[in-house]
């Protein structure tokens, strides 16, 4: 009886856990002319350059932050589209049909994600 | 403006009856205007001189009790509590609360409404069960706390939230902004003890979850009720909860009686308990 209340809870911590990656995102990658980390960006002036984002993909920070973000993503999107989805009224048990579809998905997006950046970590530090 | 100084008045009913009417029709009445005139002064013109089988659900005429629910130019009013002169409009369109069955022409369905406000158990909780049953005075609250609630109690139970309410019109699991409403405002009540009661209701797909914060609800709530805030307190009532933030009250005492002081002469004892 209580789900809705744990999911809606996560719902909004994942919201916040991506409020403050993105703002990392936009401070590193598109304010770095304001706010200036040199250690975030340390080849040079542009931080898409190779160097930079090697060096970013070598830090065990960022492999956490990215496993991080896919995830709070993940979960606030989905949760979001079967709220959408459940507002079109489905049967109940189409509304279970439709959760552990969105639960496959996701855990599926997920894992082939976290692959990803542990592999693009891997991959930065033999560099 | 010219229709307020017109003479006559046209009233476009919604009129449906099951027993007769395949669906619901639109039927006009052209009765005259007079000062001070509420749509439901209206209403009553037309049983009383036009057509008798007119039906409509009122009783007060104060906009205390919350029977004359209805849509008036496309809003949900209460009908003794509008004037026909504050609609400035030539025409009166008056159609039953939608988002519930139509038992008859105006008079909307409301069970579905009042099982909802049941299921929150909208009453003070407690465990002192021999306090409650044989009460030995008043339970303490302080204005600020009385604060907290006060506005939630003004709700008449009226059911134009309900039919202001997008989610309540598309989903009928959700318990609608009326009973959510009236569900924080007892779990904010510091006299009540019945948050826990109430969780296992409110933290499932009847509880808040499904408001979208549109705030037709508070929109339109004759009596100044703000349903949606309720709502978004509510949430985050229930969010600090799960994660046990939430600042709970044990429900109040009863506050000791004055002592040393002597009644005034001209103040009358309380009367004895009726129930």
């Amino acid at each position: 009886m209580m789900r809705e209340q744990k999911l809606w809870t996560w719902h909004v911590a994942a919201g916040l856990v991506i409020l403050v990656l993105l703002g990392l995102h936009m401070v590193i990658m598109h304010l770095d002319a304001i706010v200036k980390i040199s250690s975030l960006n340390p080849a040079g002036e542009e931080p898409v350059d190779w160097k930079n984002v090697a060096a970013r993909g070598r830090m065990v920070f960022f492999a956490v932050t990215y496993v991080l973000l896919l995830g709070a993503a993940l979960f606030h999107g989905l949760y979001g589209l079967r709220n959408i989805l459940f507002e079109l009224h489905p049967r109940a048990g189409l509304k279970t049909t439709l959760s552990v579809a969105l639960l496959i998905v996701g855990f599926g997006l997920f894992v082939l994600g976290t692959w990803a950046a542990v592999a693009g970590f891997s991959l930065a530090r033999s560099l | 403006m010219s229709e307020t100084n017109a003479k006559t008045i046209l009233y476009r009913v919604r009129r449906y009856d099951p027993a007769r009417d395949a669906a619901p029709r639109w039927q006009d009445f052209t009765l005259p205007r007079t000062a001070g005139m509420t749509v439901l002064d209206g209403l009553w013109v037309i049983k009383e001189t036009q057509d008798p089988s007119l039906a409509w659900r009122s009783s007060c005429r104060m906009g205390v009790c919350g029977s004359c629910g209805m849509v008036i130019n496309g809003r949900p009013r209460l009908g003794c509590n509008t004037q026909v002169s504050e609609l400035s409009a030539d025409v009166v369109a008056v159609a039953p609360l939608p988002n519930f069955d139509i038992i008859r022409d105006l008079v909307p369905d409301l069970a579905p409404m009042f099982d909802a406000h049941g299921a929150v158990r909208p009453y003070v909780i407690r465990d002192d069960v021999e306090e409650r049953e044989n009460p030995s005075g008043e339970f303490g609250q302080s204005p600020h706390e009385l604060e907290q609630y006060l506005q939630f109690s003004y709700c008449i139970k009226c059911g134009c939230c309900m039919a202001a309410c997008p989610t309540y019109a598309t989903d009928p699991v959700y318990s609608g902004p009326m009973p959510l409403a009236q569900a924080h405002r007892y779990n904010t009540d510091t006299r009540d003890g019945g948050f826990k009661s109430r969780k296992d209701m409110l933290g499932g797909e009847r509880g808040p979850w499904r408001c979208h914060f549109a705030g037709e609800c508070s929109r339109v709530c004759p009596k100044g009720v703000d349903p949606a805030k309720a709502i978004q307190l509510m949430k985050r009532e229930m969010v600090l909860d799960y994660l046990r933030l939430r600042k709970g009250h044990v429900a109040a005492s009863v506050v000791p009686k004055p002592s040393g002081v002597k009644r005034r002469p001209d103040i009358p004892e309380a009367p004895p308990r009726t129930a």
